[in-house]
């Protein structure tokens, strides 16, 4: 299995200069590796840029501690699953998946053993014979793992290998594709724009963002302490809710949005800095229900929708809209008042002009000491 | 019980109008559609269907020299025909002139456009210059190339005799003449078939490539597997075109040969052309050019039969 070494790598076309600055990133062996980020950011290109398809501008690549800088695809020992599949639409199932081994030259009998091996994987024993066109989306997609599959590739590049699918199909080939990984043991590098598919799939993820690495780290790390605002509001779903903050009367009491009043607990607001303008942001699942022993607020209600399992209730807080997230089934109506409990050690801080993060919530923190 | 049966007269009245408005609309869709077509309709009658019929009527006739038919003689022209040698040398010239041309122009231009299709600096240079004798008339071209032709002055035997082999008569020499007239057609078609196959190779997704580059396949592997295949309609059509231009072929026969020399490039447009307006014999050109259609249909029906199988239409 591969592992990926990327030094300073950067990406500059004629016309566009830095599509991608100065990226270090070690991606270890076996490792569900996730790039994600919004459209533009760079994701593709760096991935792109590993296969080989796209010339480094500058740094080094390294597969297994090798230089790879100056190898053509084919030589840098790696599979690849693209968005539209990329599949032969004039070869059959079984053609296509042969493909790669046919041009290298790989025994007849290895080949059918290896492509029983694969078909029978992702359930495709039955469509050999097929041509794409006669094959749903789902199967198509599965031709084209497998096509990765028989290459015994130890590194599998994945560039948005689910976003042309309906919704239940895309969960179902989530799980798929990750059992998969976990049983050939490849090392994987998956680019989405999905941040679901992100969570639910990485070992880690990398956030991406106008060709800059915005963090690293594992899914619940970037949950819990997003290291900047970009990363706060585009991990998590709903987005985490965001709002201008300071402090009144000696980090007793914090304004946001020049609206709500939030007691700040005297531990929490310690690391405080005493008079930067501050951005505070809290999960949608933190703005709970108010009791009447907790309640601290009461928000107008603007939208209500009911998921069934859940309840999720939109807020106006100045110029923010908020979203609460409420387990159960919630008999609200658009206009109401609704109380909320709303407590400190659920807010995180980060700095206005920066965007990065001074504090993360200190209730998040317990929890996964607990968990660990 | 009155009711109910009021009720469904009511619903049977309704159905019935329903159906009529429908009708009313497929009448008018009908109307919009033929509407449409009329220009095209107008157009194939004056120019196609007209002097198709008229041509089948004459070759049933004698006819004097304004072409007006005086003696009805059922399929005497057709079997006159095919009596007379000088018209099946001519049959042969013609398909010997097809199986001279259309590989020659596919197979260059095929690999014009591969090479065209490379992405390098300046490439569209070479893209203009391999698609330009498309813009060049076939007087113009057949011109030009009379004079290369031409048995003292012309730069193909100075080039001859200055490494010292005998002149040729290129379009004199009755071994030489139709080769000749074929290396004209086939440098006056590349122009056309470039484009339309350097198109064709556009159109292929680079994905493909990129899967394929990912897979190992090297330039030979991606040309015999990808390419072709993916390029098989583009290519089917342009076979198809060429081998009908070729079978019309007359602007450079009249130019350059005239038919000579020994009707060794009388192919059969010219000899219809011929035995119309220079023999006066339009009973006799209507027969040719009968045969001349049937042949094309044919033929052209067998291509689509076998290029079905061979075909990958996406």
């Amino acid at each position: 299995m591969s592992q990926v070494e990327l030094i300073e790598l950067s990406k500059s076309y004629e016309k566009q200069k830095d599509i991608l600055k100065a990226i270090n990133l070690f991606i270890k062996e076996g490792e569900f590796f996730v790039l994600v980020g919004p459209s533009g950011s760079g994701k593709s290109t760096l991935l792109r840029m590993i296969a080989g398809l796209e010339e480094i501008s500058g740094g080094i690549l390294k597969i297994n501690n090798e230089l790879v800088n100056h190898l053509p695809p084919k030589d840098r020992n790696l599979s690849m699953v693209f968005q539209n599949y990329a599949l032969y639409p004039h070869l059959t199932v079984e053609q296509n998946i042969l493909f790669g081994l046919k041009a290298k030259k790989v025994g007849k009998q290895e080949q059918q053993r290896r492509l029983k091996e694969a078909a029978e994987m992702v359930g495709l024993t039955e469509l050999l014979k097929r041509k794409p066109r006669e094959l749903s989306g789902g199967q198509r997609q599965r031709v084209a793992l497998a096509r990765s599959i028989v290459s015994h590739a130890p590194l599998c590049l994945m560039d948005e290998p689910l976003s042309n699918l309906d919704a239940k199909l895309r969960s179902n080939m989530r799980v798929q594709i990750r059992r998969l990984q976990k049983r050939l043991g490849f090392t994987t590098i998956y680019v989405t724009h999905d941040q679901v598919e992100a969570m639910t799939m990485g070992d880690r993820i990398m956030v991406l963002n106008d060709g800059k690495i915005q963090q690293v780290g594992r899914p619940i790390t970037l949950y819990n302490e997003p290291a900047n605002l970009f990363v706060a509001s585009f991990i998590g779903s709903p987005k985490m809710n965001i709002g201008k903050a300071h402090f009144l009367a000696k980090h007793k009491r914090l304004t946001v949005e020049n609206e709500l009043s939030i007691t700040v607990d005297p531990s929490i607001a310690r690391g405080l800095p005493l008079d930067r303008p501050l951005t505070i942001g809290i999960r949608a699942e933190h703005l709970l229900p108010g009791t009447t022993e907790n309640t601290t607020h009461y928000l107008e209600v603007v939208n209500v929708e009911q998921l069934g399992n859940e309840t999720s209730i939109a807020f106006d807080v100045g110029t923010e809209l908020w979203t609460a997230k409420w387990p159960g089934q919630w008999p609200i109506q658009v206009g109401q008042k609704v109380p909320v409990h709303l407590s400190s050690e659920h807010l995180l801080f980060f700095d206005s002009e920066t965007g990065s993060l001074i504090q993360s919530a200190s209730q998040a923190k317990k929890q996964e000491v607990l968990v660990i | 019980m009155s009711m109910s049966s009021l009720a469904i007269q009511t619903n049977e009245i309704n159905l019935e109008y329903v159906e009529q408005v429908k009708k009313r609309q497929r009448m008018k869709n009908l109307l919009k559609g033929v509407l449409f077509l009329l220009p095209s309709i107008i157009l194939f009658s004056a120019f196609v269907f007209y002097p198709m019929i008229r041509t089948i009527y004459l070759s049933f006739f004698l006819t004097n020299t304004s072409g007006v038919t005086t003696v009805f003689v059922g399929l005497e022209n057709y079997i006159n025909l095919f009596k007379s040698p000088i018209f099946l040398k001519n049959i042969q010239s013609t398909f010997l002139f097809v199986l001279y041309t259309v590989p020659a122009t596919v197979i260059i231009s095929l690999f014009l456009a591969i090479i065209a299709s490379e992405k390098l600096k300046g490439i569209g240079f070479f893209r203009t210059i391999f698609s330009s004798t498309m813009g060049i008339s076939v007087a113009a071209a057949s011109v030009f190339w009379m004079f290369l032709f031409n048995p003292t002055m012309g730069l193909l035997n100075q080039l001859l005799k200055s490494i010292g082999v005998e002149p040729i008569g290129w379009l004199t020499d009755p071994n030489w003449a139709l080769l000749s007239v074929s290396v004209t057609t086939i440098w006056m078609n590349i122009g056309f078939t470039f484009l339309v196959l350097l198109g064709g190779l556009q159109s292929i997704n680079s994905y493909l490539y990129e899967s394929a580059d990912i897979e190992g396949a090297g330039y030979f592997y991606k040309l015999r597997r990808i390419t072709i295949p993916m390029l098989s309609p583009t290519l089917f059509f342009a076979i198809t075109v060429s081998i009908i231009n070729a079978f019309q072929t007359f602007g450079q026969i009249d130019i350059l040969t005239q038919g000579g020399p020994q009707n060794e490039t009388n192919l059969i447009v010219y000899s219809i052309y011929r035995e119309a307006f220079v023999n006066y014999q339009f009973g006799s050109a209507s027969a040719q050019a009968v045969v001349l259609f049937i042949m094309i249909l044919f033929l052209t029906a067998i291509q689509f039969k076998l290029g079905e199988r061979k075909v990958h239409y996406q």
